[in-house]
């Protein structure tokens, strides 16, 4: 992020002091007054909204080890103890476990799909020329600006039909196709910048073109694979939209749709401390994998949206 | 590097483009096919019905007024947010304190810790993070209404999500909430890469931060800003608002269908009213939106590019 500064070459200019000794270099005192006014309120404003960002979520862990009669009497007192059997009850009663299980199954299962088919049809489309090619490129890409709901209505039926409602492996083939266009997106622009002669060694070599796609090239997209995959990996843990209408048997929610559920159902059961401990739960890992991976998270995420 | 080349490119081709097709670019031309059908859903027969379902639209009152919703989705979310992001990255950029022989703007100290506070709920779920204020703007024990009772404003209590008239502005500030940190952080990548040198020399011409900002930063950074303002258009239009909105206010849709937007009425006609070719008619509706956004947004915005 930051350019380290070399000291700038000492500007030629009329104001600049002859000796350090007796004037101070730098701004005239004017300007440095200025600076420190604004430093001073943008460093308050950024405070601000630093604090806005994180209140609520300190807000819900401290919720979470709450009794629930406190959590209606007084929202912002801290718990009388920690409470942890919410966190108990919120994984076997509330079947968080399940919810758990259920997302790792679902997203692992697509992200592995999603960028297998995606470099697949990103180095074909990227490296050879064959007719068509521009027309499919424009087709996968375009999906990325299309409301996805449009094509729900029918889907849910096509999905129906193939007997693939409710189950794990047709939720997985869902979120990959609905990650190919920007997956496809991504990676045809990252294999347009790979070296070609290297490719074309191993062609030489008698390499087949799968065997150099799988032994060369792929090795060589690494970085635009960890990228991408962060980028789908967030994109389809946190998915919210496509489960809600293709996955309505309790037995096989997903994450966000599991707390829903429970919110909507602690209506009448009323353990709303155990629904804070889930949210937290579901929370946690996430922030937590976020601030280890930090630099590549955010790589992944502003990659697509940089070019 | 000819040999087996077709074979190579329909073998590659067949499986991503064959799943594409079939769940995603059927499922659309399906769609807009069904726009002109009576079909319900629920069971498999339906006729043609040619425009019907786009007269019984124009009057349907709750259509309008989910278009109204959704338009103002598309115009002061990304305005609000890319308003404050940029503002916040240019504080982070360009508001630290001027050092000794250092570079005539610089960043605030500790900036990169700012950045990875407000990218937090980027990563977030947006069900999670509407479950969290759905609560929080609880009129009795919510954690906002508590806070205003706490600095003395105990007469003002806002039912939020309760009131017809808020319950859409407090939905659009958690989508506002989630989505600043992001831009915060893409802006400030385009902000790194200005070179110095251009400030220095509006610095020295006696150009103040806020002439610096208009004259220098933002027009460097128009091909940003302009790709997330689509960027952040489709989001409000399409899935985070649907998924705000739906679990976040009461019906779901709000009293009085006051939070009701285009995506939640295409859902709620399919799959709660069993008017699926209704529903499709809605949804062409969102995507001619969809489009004509995206569209306006990279026409009013042409400049020319700028090279530095």
């Amino acid at each position: 992020m930051k350019t380290t500064e070399t000291p700038a070459p000492v500007p030629t200019g009329p104001e600049l002091p002859v000796t350090k000794a007796d004037t101070p270099s730098g701004p005239p005192p004017r300007r440095r007054g200025q600076g420190a006014v604004l430093n001073v309120f943008s460093h308050g404003i950024l405070v601000i909204w630093a604090f806005m960002v994180v209140m609520p979520l300190l807000w819900a862990v401290m919720t979470s080890f709450k009794d629930d009669r406190s959590i209606f009497g007084s929202p912002w007192s801290l718990p009388d103890r920690l409470h942890f059997e919410n966190w108990g009850r919120a994984w076997t009663d509330a079947n968080m476990s399940d919810y758990f299980l259920n997302t790792v199954l679902v997203v692992g299962g697509s992200l592995v799909g999603t960028l297998v088919l995606g470099s697949m049809a990103a180095y074909v489309l990227a490296r050879f020329d064959f007719p068509g090619n521009r027309f499919i490129y424009y087709l996968f890409i375009g999906g990325m600006s299309f409301p996805v709901m449009l094509a729900l209505v029918p889907l849910f039926y096509v999905v129906n039909n193939m007997g693939l409602l409710n189950t794990i492996h047709g939720l997985i083939l869902v979120y990959i196709a609905y990650s190919l266009p920007f997956t496809v997106f991504f990676l045809t622009a990252f294999f347009r910048t790979l070296p070609t002669s290297v490719a074309e060694a191993a062609f030489v070599d008698g390499a087949s073109h799968t065997r150099t796609f799988f032994q060369i090239m792929l090795p060589m997209a690494r970085p635009g694979l960890i990228s991408v995959g962060i980028f789908n990996f967030l994109g389809q843990w946190n998915q919210y939209m496509l489960p809600t209408v293709l996955n309505t048997d309790p037995d096989q929610r997903v994450l966000t749709q599991g707390l829903v559920q429970l919110a909507v159902s602690q209506g009448y059961k009323g353990d709303w401390s155990g629904l804070f401990a889930g949210l937290v739960m579901a929370m946690l890992p996430v922030l937590a994998a976020y601030i280890v991976f930090q630099r590549q998270v955010v790589q992944g995420l502003t990659a697509g949206a940089l070019k | 590097m000819r040999h087996g080349k077709y074979r190579f490119v329909v073998g590659f081709l067949t499986l991503p483009l064959g799943l594409y097709a079939l769940f995603v670019v059927w499922p659309f031309l399906q769609s807009i096919y069904y726009s002109f059908t009576d079909w319900t859903g629920l069971s498999p027969e339906f006729k043609m019905v040619g425009l019907d379902n786009y007269r019984r639209m124009l009057d349907d009152g709750i259509f309008w007024k989910s278009l109204r919703h959704s338009l103002l989705f598309a115009v002061v979310l990304p305005l609000v947010t890319i308003s404050l992001a940029l503002f916040l990255a240019f504080m982070i950029n360009a508001g630290g304190r001027r050092r000794r022989g250092g570079p005539a703007v610089s960043g605030v100290r500790g900036s990169s810790f700012y950045k990875i506070v407000y990218f937090f709920p980027q990563v977030l779920s947006i069900a999670i993070v509407s479950l969290l204020f759905a609560f929080a703007y609880n009129p009795d024990s919510g954690a906002v209404n508590s806070i205003l009772r706490a600095v003395g404003l105990g007469g003002v209590q806002p039912l939020w999500l309760g009131d017809p008239d808020l319950a859409l502005w407090a939905v659009m500030a958690v989508l506002v909430w989630s989505t600043v940190g992001f831009f915060v952080v893409l802006f400030s990548a385009g902000m790194a890469s200005i070179p110095a040198d251009l400030y220095e020399a509006a610095l020295l011409d006696g150009a103040g931060r806020a002439t610096t900002f208009f004259r220098i930063t933002l027009p460097l950074l128009w091909d940003t800003v302009q790709s997330g303002w689509v960027y952040m258009g489709i989001l409000a239009l399409g899935a985070e608002s649907f998924a705000v909105v739906q679990i976040m206010t009461t019906g779901p849709g709000g009293p009085d269908y006051s939070t009701t937007v285009l995506v939640l009425y295409v859902y709620q006609k399919a799959f709660r009213d069993g008017q699926a070719a209704y529903a499709t008619t809605i949804g062409v509706a969102l995507l001619v939106v969809t489009l004509a956004f995206a569209a306006a947004v990279m026409r009013l915005g042409r400049r020319e590019r700028l090279e530095y």
